[in-house]
């Protein structure tokens, strides 16, 4: 099966582009919400973010050498971006032994089952999260409060997010401090509470061209459109939550997403929908990762009407 | 190997009805919540199968063919009913943990399939072998993925704890997890069944 | 074999009259034993939740209808030597995860709670489905003051859940479950407090007013009586299992 090899039509255009240099720009992008996250909760951070990245990779060698039998490559780097986006997603107080099972999962089950990098149909760190949430909800739902729980890692004093608050009715929206969530010292999982610091990996992304701005601007636009329309907090919407690390680092995953300029919008637009739909009348109060997952399943079809021009193809008419 | 034997296997392994024919998913995902309730549903299936089998093997030289469906399904519903009946009267907590799965078996495709695929065209006694096949094959399969999800979802395998319920995933207790644990059963036993190909 | 319309129309006749007969065979065999099952059940829940009894509650049935509802409770009176000792109240809360819980609950003549259990339920396994557990924890498990209900009277704790002001500690990550649990336990509890006024003419102590502020209700008062519907149901003519 190794030796067949699919190869496009010509012209071949070479870059100096590469799976590790591009994982490596993202990663670097990730750096501001990992130093946030680092100082909001400190030691507990720490150790989900290494446990995390080391399982994944161990996961990945693992996998790949013993049960699919292949020669692993864990040097492109993308099995430490899934373990790092993995434990962005996770509340910090996440025992270890969970964060290693979604590791297995998001890399077993979300990655090689598919057949390895650039094969799966839905973002590896998402499934592993969404497997996560669904079979531990009690410690997946606990985030530790920031700043007071530097040092603490099991026993951290915990709360709701905001969004789990205001589903719950116990805070209005004219409540939630906007500074603090932009900031990032809110409860949250690891990589969802600093917007400031998401929009800076945002901009080193598109500076280095890693990826364009038509996922991430058209989940955010539309989020605060149809919040407008009605009637929920826009702010908040955007500001907490998972949205702001969903668009740019999640939804933005080249395997996953679409193609074409036309069908990134369509993309961004429905998972913005999905997103508030689910939070405001599903069940649970954070949507972005099923929505993210769900438009997944869908970018093959929107990969069928909506091809990227071809090189050389004149526009059509 | 002896015809009977083969058609007895042949609903276990070559043509097993979950895990290689796929059909009757609705109770293969609704019922193996744990393995108790996964068997028993494989269990009343079985009865069901092997009774209609044999009835609809005696009956196949009366029934002019354009109305043969209709009749295969009078039979099968009338099997379904009476076991309702039965359980309700004999094993009522059972029938409550069941619920609609078991009314629903009159739907199930195994049971109309053989109908229409074997005991239409064979004798009573390869009928009833091949509904008694069939039935311990879906048996199987269903207590085989009830005990994966009871396993990891709450660590116990027949209600007997293997480790603490607190690290058990509570996604395979949910209907998410019967996909992906069916989905990574189905994977094992075709490799196990045709080692060369994959 | 060909189709003729006299054969199509013979064969489909003779398969339903045969089926209808089986059917109407096992119908009659199986009628008895499936309502004493369904008979046994109730009895059971209902000697699960009350203090010991010698009379037979199901058979003494009566149905309520709480103030300011449509749907009717079951009540099942508990006595011992004659003497009112508790009742047994079936109730359903529409508010839970996914669709109606329906519950039994236990009261003594004082109204405080003796017991409960769960009759049938679509809630999520693993969270809401707790319920049947987490509000009766065993003595001395962590956190068991703060969750458990029986023993806790309506007029000296606020049956609602903590997040909401209340004195009981929800299910944790199963506030809405828990909800409709203390949605049903207040409708139980108005339902039982209408029978004993009823019963006794005595007020006891006051019922839970609405589990969830949504649900709060001005508790009923000994004047409305007029508006409670109270109808004796049939005497239970089944064979009756002993309790």
């Amino acid at each position: 099966m190794d030796n067949l090899l699919t190869i496009s039509p010509s012209p071949h255009a070479h870059t100096k582009e590469t799976v590790s240099g591009l994982m490596g720009h993202v990663i670097i992008a990730l750096i501001p919400a990992v130093l946030v996250a680092l100082y909001y909760f400190g030691l507990g951070a720490a150790i989900v973010i290494c446990t995390s990245i080391i399982g994944c990779v161990a996961a990945e060698y693992l996998i790949t050498r013993y049960v699919m039998g292949r020669r692993p490559d864990i040097r492109n780097l993308s099995a430490v971006l899934t373990g790092l986006l993995l434990a962005l997603n996770v509340p910090s107080n996440l025992p270890i032994w969970i964060i290693l099972i979604g590791c297995v999962v998001a890399i077993g089950i979300g990655k090689l089952s598919f057949g390895g990098l650039g094969c799966n149909i839905f973002n590896p760190a998402l499934v592993g999260r969404v497997f996560l949430l669904l079979s531990f909800p009690v410690a997946m739902t606990s985030w530790p409060e920031p700043v007071v729980n530097r040092m603490a890692y099991a026993d951290a004093t915990t709360g709701a997010t905001i969004l789990g608050q205001l589903k719950m009715g116990l805070i209005n929206p004219g409540d939630v401090n906007l500074l603090d969530a932009m900031l990032g010292n809110i409860g949250g999982s690891l990589g969802e509470v600093g917007a400031i610091a998401l929009v800076l990996g945002f901009l080193y992304m598109l500076w280095k061209n890693v990826i364009t701005w038509h996922i991430p601007v058209s989940i955010v636009a539309t989020v605060a459109l149809f919040s407008l329309c009605i009637g929920a907090p826009i702010g908040v919407e955007i500001l907490s939550g998972g949205l702001l690390l969903g668009a740019i680092f999640m939804a933005t995953d080249y395997v996953t997403s679409p193609m074409a300029k036309s069908g990134m919008i369509v993309y961004g637009v429905a998972i913005g929908l999905i997103t508030i739909i689910i939070r405001q009348w599903g069940a649970y109060p954070e949507g972005m990762s099923f929505a993210i997952l769900i438009m997944n399943g869908v970018t093959p079809l929107i990969n069928r009407y909506m091809k990227p021009r071809k090189f050389g193809e004149s526009k059509a008419k | 190997m002896s015809r009977n034997l083969r058609i007895l296997l042949n609903g276990i392994i070559a043509e097993n009805p979950t895990f290689v024919l796929t059909l009757g998913m609705c109770p293969t995902l609704g019922t193996t919540g744990s393995a108790l309730t996964g068997m028993s549903m494989g269990l009343a299936t079985t009865g069901v199968l092997i009774c209609s089998n044999v009835v609809i093997s005696l009956i196949k030289n009366f029934v002019p063919s354009k109305v043969r469906i209709p009749a295969y399904i009078v039979v099968i519903a009338t099997f379904v009913t009476v076991l309702q009946f039965l359980m309700a009267a004999y094993v009522p907590a059972l029938n409550a943990l069941l619920g609609i799965f078991i009314p629903l078996i009159v739907v199930n495709c195994i049971v109309l399939g053989r109908a229409e695929a074997f005991a239409s065209r064979n004798g009573v006694f390869p009928s009833l072998l091949d509904g008694l096949g069939m039935g311990i094959g879906f048996t199987l399969a269903l207590t085989l993925l009830g005990a994966m999800r009871e396993f990891l979802g709450s660590g116990k395998i027949f209600g007997l704890e293997i480790y603490p319920e607190s690290y058990g995933s509570l996604l395979f207790v949910l209907a998410p997890g019967a996909f992906i644990a069916l989905g990574l059963l189905i994977a094992l036993f075709t490799k196990i069944r045709t080692p060369k190909a994959c | 074999m060909k189709s003729s319309i006299v054969n199509m129309v013979l064969s489909l006749g003779i398969i339903t009259i045969a089926a209808a007969a089986i059917l109407g065979g096992v119908y009659s065999a199986t009628k008895g034993p499936i309502e004493e099952a369904a008979l046994a059940k109730q009895v059971d829940a209902v000697s699960a939740v009350t203090p010991a009894f010698d009379n037979d509650p199901v058979a003494e049935q009566t149905l309520i209808t709480p103030e300011g509802e449509e749907r009717a409770l079951k009540v099942f009176p508990a006595r011992k030597d004659g003497k009112l000792v508790g009742t047994a109240v079936e109730s359903y809360s529409m508010n839970g995860f996914s669709g109606e819980i329906t519950l039994i609950y236990g009261f003594d003549t004082e109204g405080t709670l003796t017991g409960f259990e769960v009759m049938a339920h679509q809630e999520t396994p693993g969270l809401g489905e707790k319920m049947g557990v987490w509000f009766k924890p065993a003595e001395g498990e962590p956190g068991a003051e703060g969750r458990t209900v029986i023993g806790r009277n309506p007029a000296t704790t606020n049956f609602t859940v903590s997040k909401d002001g209340g004195d009981i500690d929800a299910i944790t990550a199963a506030t809405i479950t828990s909800r409709a649990f203390l949605d049903a336990l207040a409708r139980a509890s108005r339902a039982n407090q209408t029978y004993v006024e009823n019963e006794t003419g005595a007020v006891p102590a006051a019922a839970v007013t609405g589990a969830t502020p949504k649900a709060a209700q001005p508790a009923p008062t000994p004047a409305s009586e007029d508006s409670v519907v109270v109808s004796e149901t049939e005497t239970n003519t089944l064979v009756k299992a002993e309790p």
